[in-house]
């Protein structure tokens, strides 16, 4: 058996984590307005 | 005769001042308590992508519950306002893409890759599925 030590090599580039969130681009584009709205009649928590 | 009926001057005062009061605060929701205006410039706390608030540092327990109270809130504006065919989640993801848009320099945002950046003068760096 050789020594414990592992060696990894880190990675030069960032880790992508997807959202695990499932979404079309057609929803996205539909709720965006929503959003906006939401935002301006709550700014208090936003 | 019909008498004219003329306001008196105290009377036309507070239609005035309650007007006046109605203009600079339209309603609790309207304006951010100073507290999380302040954690929020501090880089203490930052957008997440998921649309809620996150803790880039640990919090004092005043910011943990200020940021827990705002999430609940946050999370019942999403639930009440998700349009038919779409998911809370989804609402939510979307609002959040629009508020990391929304940060102001100096802010934290959370990137995709789980980072916390801190927005400056360029475009955040946000989930390619954002509008």
């Amino acid at each position: 058996m050789l020594g414990g030590c592992v060696q990894i090599a880190t990675p030069d580039k960032p880790i992508e984590i997807n959202l695990n969130i499932n979404i079309k681009q057609e929803i996205v584009y539909k709720l965006d307005g929503d959003a906006k709205k939401l935002i301006e009649q709550n700014s208090g928590i936003f | 005769m019909v008498k004219q009926w003329k306001p008196a001057g105290w009377a036309m005062a507070a239609i005035a001042a309650t007007a006046a009061i109605g203009m600079v605060v339209p309603s609790a929701m309207a304006q951010r308590d100073p507290a999380y205006e302040a954690a929020r410039s501090a880089g203490q706390i930052g957008e997440e992508p998921t649309g809620y608030l996150g803790f880039v540092s640990t919090p004092t327990p005043a910011v943990r519950q200020l940021v827990t109270d705002i999430n609940i809130k946050r999370k019942a504006a999403y639930t009440s306002g998700a349009p038919q065919g779409s998911t809370v989640e989804q609402f939510a993801f979307v609002t959040g893409c629009n508020l990391i848009a929304k940060t102001k320099p100096g802010e934290k945002y959370k990137a995709p890759d789980g980072r916390w950046l801190t927005r400056d003068a360029s475009p955040p760096v946000r989930d390619t599925r954002c509008p």
